[in-house]
């Protein structure tokens, strides 16, 4: 019997389960600052208080570079091996609440990415549990890229 | 009473197995306290900066229980800006008259391992494959060629020229001179950035012997004076190694800016003053990015300054002329203390075979790495 159970990397880092998953970023009750991943306190003003906001879902690619190697285990933990891994891309997308965010992008080839381009969130496993749990963590797509799958 | 540097002491970069960082550290001291002519007991306290070992002021014990205040540092790459600065601080304040910096490390192969809880950084950030520091360099000059039309060629043309000054040095660790079509034929790391334009971390020592500048004659008729030796933290928005978020409603440049500007006021010295650079290349793509931020040149001058060979041995402005980190590698401690050691000898005339023309008479060094710091030093004779 396969186990279809998802969980998502960490909690307070996306909205989950949901058809249209967020970011969950916080912002700043005194001075506005939007902050990524939550943040308890302020690190503009200081304030400790900071209120919880969903990010927007679509930006624009404003750097990106790939791993060719598998990361060291710990603290890597994707069920992958020497072997079997796969190179990826991160890069940074620039949001429409004032912030860059670092992601990994689920388009391999560097050469097929361009600052600039449209990208969209998603949610998809990058690991499974030993039990088959599926682990869950946020990326980036190019935003053509999922109106076509959709 | 401003501090001047006279003795500087290298324990050649690379592997020494089966050496310890702490006896490669002692070889430095020695060196250095040779090089100034005086013995231990002379030093009246000093700073000693490692990453690996976790008791570096453990080293007295090879040099000499005499008592002094032997403090240890550390801040990342930057560790040696700060064992410099705080040795040169505690001449100026009076605190001392003779004083040491220290630097030493022996790091395992590879990349640096990562424990994300000790860096202040969430545990999924490093779980899901993205707490690897390669990528921020990456990043930031695909980034930086897109802005500024700084090409692939030009990446290759400042690995090749650091391997080529690491040739030329025997205390270098990669002294193996490769042309920039070997350079380009590298596997792609972080693209853009290939395995060999990439330096890596290894073992190394150094040390610098600092005096008051008033006594410097007893011991010196060349001593280097310490201008300056800034360190500055990362400002809200500037975007950092290992940011996993920067606020773009807040504008700031890299610490190394901050660094610099406020090194060049402290010294009175105006970036077109110095006449040999040594810049933190942790990668090819970060000396021509550094060159810039240290006000060296304008952003995206470097393709054409490059090309011409300007940061050559015997080009207008030398950059990395003993082969950099890339030729050398990185023992984080000692790294700082390294470029130092350099541009000391550039500055007195006596770097040998890699003595580039002209007698310079002002030097810059520059460190920059997690979590978002720099450190630069500007000396002259
Ligand atoms: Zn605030």
């Amino acid at each position: 019997m396969t186990n279809t159970k998802t969980i998502p990397v960490a909690e307070d880092l996306f909205t989950w389960p949901s058809d249209d998953p967020r970011l969950i970023g916080s912002q700043c009750a005194d001075c506005g600052l939007v902050a990524f991943p939550a943040a308890d306190l302020c690190a503009r003003c200081g304030s400790g208080k900071t209120d919880r906001r969903t990010l927007a879902n679509e930006g624009t690619l404003w750097t990106f570079t790939t791993q060719g190697f598998r990361p060291p285990t710990p603290p890597y933990n994707g069920n992958d091996t020497a072997e079997t891994f796969q190179p990826y891309t991160v890069g940074y997308v620039e949001l429409a609440d004032g912030l860059l965010v670092e992601a990994r992008l689920t388009e391999p080839d560097p050469e097929a990415l361009t600052i600039g381009q449209r990208m969209r969130m998603v949610v998809l496993p990058y690991s499974v549990a030993d039990d088959g749990t599926q682990i869950l963590t946020f990326a980036f797509a190019p935003a053509g890229a999922v109106a076509e799958e959709a | 009473m401003e501090a001047v540097i006279i003795g500087v002491g290298l324990h050649p970069f690379g592997r020494f197995p089966g050496k310890s960082a702490i006896d490669m550290g002692a070889e430095a001291v020695r060196l250095a306290l040779a090089d100034a002519g005086v013995t231990w007991p002379q030093v009246q306290g000093g700073y000693v900066g490692s990453l690996e070992v976790s008791n570096p002021d453990a080293i007295v014990d090879r040099l000499g229980l005499t008592g002094i205040p032997l403090r240890g540092v550390f801040n990342g790459c930057a560790t040696a800006g700060t064992a410099v600065s705080l040795a040169a601080r505690a001449i100026e304040t009076g605190e001392h008259d003779l004083t040491i910096a220290i630097g030493m490390d022996k790091h395992p192969r590879g990349a640096f391992a990562a424990d994300p809880s000790v860096a202040g950084l969430p545990d999924w950030y490093a779980q899901t494959g993205m707490m690897l520091t390669t990528h921020f360099f990456g990043m930031k000059i695909n980034r930086y060629m897109h802005d500024h039309g700084i090409t692939e060629r030009t990446l290759a043309r400042v690995a090749a020229k650091n391997f080529r000054n690491a040739s030329g040095n025997e205390k270098a660790w990669r002294r193996q001179a490769l042309t920039e079509e070997e350079i380009l034929a590298s596997p792609v790391l972080n693209y853009p950035l290939r395995q060999f334009m990439y330096c890596g971390p290894d073992e190394g020592a150094a040390a610098v012997v600092l005096c008051r500048a008033d006594q410097a004659h007893k011991y010196t008729s060349t001593p280097v004076r310490v201008r300056a030796s800034v360190l500055r933290s990362r400002r809200l928005g500037a975007f950092e190694v290992q940011s996993l978020a920067v606020p773009t409603v807040e504008n700031a440049p890299s610490p190394t800016v901050d660094a610099s500007l406020a090194a060049y006021e402290a010294a009175g010295i105006g970036p077109e003053d110095v006449q040999i650079a040594q810049l933190q290349d942790t990668d090819a793509g970060s000396e021509i990015i550094h060159m810039a931020e240290n006000g060296l040149c304008k952003d995206g001058e470097q393709e054409r300054l490059i090309a011409e060979g300007a940061t050559e041995p015997g080009g207008r402005l030398p950059v990395n002329t003993d082969g950099g980190l890339i030729g050398n590698g990185e023992p984080i401690g000692a790294s700082g203390l390294r470029q130092i050691h350099e541009v000391v000898h550039q500055l007195r005339g006596t770097a040998g075979a890699r003595q580039v023309p002209g007698s310079p008479r002002v030097g810059y060094t520059h460190l920059y790495g997690m979590p978002g710091v720099s450190a630069v030093t500007i000396l002259s004779t």
